[in-house]
Formats: C-alpha cells, structure tokens, sequence
C-alpha cells in the first residue's frame, strides 16, 4: 500500500486473495470454515431477526418488558446471540421521542440481530455526521421527522451494542406477530427509518 | 489516538447515501473473504478485538478509506499480521503479483512474534470489585485528552460536561487491551451530551450519548 501515489496500489480483491493462499497452505486459516462464516452472515444471522424481536415486543407486553430490562437477555430467549452481540440494550422510539445509532469510531453493529452492517452505516458522511446534524442526515435518507420530536443519537463507542424498537405503525393491531415480522426493517431498527403499515 | 477513524463531526464528507433496498451482504465476493480473514486472522496473531481496532485506526488516509469498510479488513489483517511476525511486510504484495503472472521474489517467512497476551475470559464484559464512581443523573466532563495510543473517547466528546444517563455493566478496557498491557476493567457509562454543549448554541437541539469508560470522566467540582 502506498499513500503517496508513488507506487501501484493493487486491487483488493487481488490482495485478498493472496492473503488467503499465504495463510491456508500454512494451515494458519481453514478455508471450509471461511465459507461457513461468510455463508452464516449471508443466509442465517440477518435483520430477520432482529425483526422477529420486534415483533415478539409489540405482541407481548411482558416481553416487551424484559426486553427494555435487559435486551442481551430476551433476545437469547429466541435463540439470537454471538459476537458483536454480548451486550444489547434496546430503546424505544415512541411518538416523541426518536432513538438512532451510529459508530462514529469505526462501525460497530449488533450483528446477532441485524446481521453485518449496510453500506451507509459505514460510510463517513454518516459516521461524521449523525452526532452533528441528525436532523438533517435522517432527513436525507428519507425521515422527516416532526419538530418536536426529540432526538437521541446512540454512540456505540464501547461494547454496548444498541437496536432500536421502532414504534408500531397505527391500522397494524390486527396482525398477528408472524404478519408483522416482514413490516420490520433493518433501517427502522437503526432508526433511520420508521415502520409503515402494509 | 487522534486519526482519520475518529469522525464524529468531522467535515467534508458530503451527502449521506440513502439505503438501498436488496444491498448484498458482501457485494462483491472478496469483500465476504477479507472480512472472513480478518477474523480468523486476529488468533492467528495472538491479538485481540480491541488491538485489531487500533490496527485499522493506524491506517492512513489510502489504506482507511479507498477499498470501503472490507478494504480496512483486509489492510488491518495485513498491518496486524506483519507486526506479529506471521507475515512479512510486502508478502501479501509480492503474492498478488504472481497470482496475475508476475514472477516475482516472495519474502521469507519470518519467526512469528505474537504478543505475550493471554484474555482472562471470552469477550469483554468482566465484573469488579469496586462501586461505580458515578451514578445515574449525576454530571460529568469527558476529559480533555489526547492519547497517543488506542481510546475509545471520540474527540468530539472531549472536555464537555453531560449526564450519566446509565451506568452500564463493566468492560475490559480497549486502552490496555489494545496494546496488550492488561484488561484493567472499569465500569462504561452512557453519558448523555446535549448537542449545544457539543456544537455550540446555534445547533439543532438533539442529544447524543456516548457509553464511556470511567477512567474519561471527570467529577464536576
């Protein structure tokens, strides 16, 4: 690598694969267990879950309740946990007040819930500024919100990781928790976005 | 340490981009590897998560923003996995060129030097012995510090004064464990901020909570 623009920077995805080779036939890296991992994040460990939660939370006051006690605890009750996940507080956007979560250090995510992070919450325009103009960034990815809606940004600056338990959208009381789990986005649980009823 | 990877209202980034419905987990496939390889690389080195971190917060400018977030996986495996000796510096390189049909000198391995660092358990809630220092609804000052090696105080926090909003369970902290010199436990505080106090008075009214170790706060006299 070179930051001065004096040598030839190769591609990635070229590089990536040198580091593989140079570690597998060292057998420092089992290669099987790179494909279960990558697979894991593509097909198992996803923002279904976290949506399945949510869902969980608006049907059952009770768990609704423990989840808002101790988040890490009720989401293992369905089964979601690991790395990325060993500390989970939840919080509640309700009609004022309105939860959003960045990692201005790096891109820290509750990955046993909503999986690895999208690309706009790596990126540094949001990183930089969700904590300086949130207001104005929720708006640009499309949420106006009212102007008497507080705002808490959620810095994840420890281990503490943070979901957000969207509101639920009003004409969705006749739906059953298996209805409502596809209404739950991956955008609603960071709070970029809200809910809509179907 | 002060560094690109501390961006909290920093300037010049331009536009969010907005989500796009459908985006791949992994767009394209050697994204889904570097991140594989970052992974299983950091027991490899004998590292640890918060070592890791402070690998890609070393980065410069290129290696942290050119090839996006897997691009700092794959450049933060390479720095960690040169200075632990398992690598060589330009093994991975000298590598890639010959994968294209170069033929070029690859590196001797080198004799391995992985730090003398063991964890006291998994992850990095631990419990301690001593009370919180701070309590809930009580004010605080982030101190105003600058440190030359890994902290999690984000610049934009330093030197203001908000309120412990909860006192969460306590954490190895990343300012020891990051260059192997202890876990040294301490309880992290979700501290509330008002953006005013951050920004200045013609900010937009907004609250922001930074969960922050004990040993960055400061009582208010």
């Amino acid at each position: 690598m070179t930051s001065d623009g004096s040598a030839e920077r190769l591609p990635p995805a070229l590089r990536t694969e040198a580091l593989e080779q140079l570690l597998t036939e060292r057998g420092l890296v089992d290669p099987d267990a790179m494909d279960r991992l990558i697979t894991q994040y593509e097909t198992n460990v996803g923002p279904l879950n976290g949506a399945k939660v949510v869902a969980r939370a608006w049907t059952d006051p009770a768990y609704r309740r423990r989840l808002l006690d101790d988040g890490t605890a009720a989401i293992a009750e369905l089964g979601f946990g690991g790395p990325q996940g060993e500390y989970v507080v939840v919080v509640e956007n309700t009609a004022t007040t309105h939860n959003v979560v960045v990692c201005t250090l790096c891109s820290c995510y509750p990955w046993p819930v909503l999986g690895l992070p999208p690309s706009w919450y790596k990126d540094p325009a949001y990183r930089a500024r969700m904590v300086r103009e949130p207001r104005t960034v929720l708006s640009e990815m499309g949420l106006e919100l009212p102007g008497d809606v507080e705002i808490i940004v959620r810095d994840s600056t420890s281990e503490v990781r943070w979901l957000v338990l969207p509101e639920r959208p009003a004409g969705t009381e006749g739906l059953t928790e298996e209805q409502l789990v596809p209404l739950v986005t991956r955008d609603a649980m960071v709070g970029v976005a809200r809910v809509e009823a179907p | 340490m002060d560094g690109i990877a501390d961006m909290g209202g920093t300037r010049g980034w331009g536009p969010t981009h907005p989500p796009r419905i459908d985006e791949p987990v992994f767009e394209e496939p050697w994204q889904g590897r570097a991140f594989a390889l970052g992974i299983f690389s950091i027991p490899v080195a004998g590292w640890n998560v918060d070592a890791f971190r402070h690998a890609t917060e070393r980065l410069d400018r290129t290696a942290y923003l050119d090839d996006g977030y897997y691009g700092r996986w794959l450049n933060s495996a390479e720095l960690m996995l040169t200075e632990s000796a398992i690598l060589a510096p330009a093994a991975i390189d000298a590598r890639a060129r010959n994968l294209r049909g170069e033929h070029v000198e690859e590196p001797p391995i080198p004799e391995p030097a992985r730090p003398d660092y063991a964890p006291t358990a998994e992850g990095s809630l631990r419990t301690v012995d001593v009370a919180p220092a701070f309590a809930a609804g009580e004010r605080v000052r982030a101190r105003d510090m600058s440190p030359p090696g890994h902290t999690r105080l984000p610049a934009y926090a330093r030197g203001h004064t908000g309120v412990v909003d909860v006192v969460q369970p306590a954490e190895v902290l990343p300012d020891t464990n990051a260059h192997f010199l202890g876990e040294n436990p301490q309880h992290v505080y979700s501290v509330r901020f008002d953006s005013r106090e951050l920004w200045g008075a013609g900010t937009e009214p907004f609250a922001v909570t930074v969960d922050l170790f004990e040993s960055y706060l400061e009582k208010i006299a």
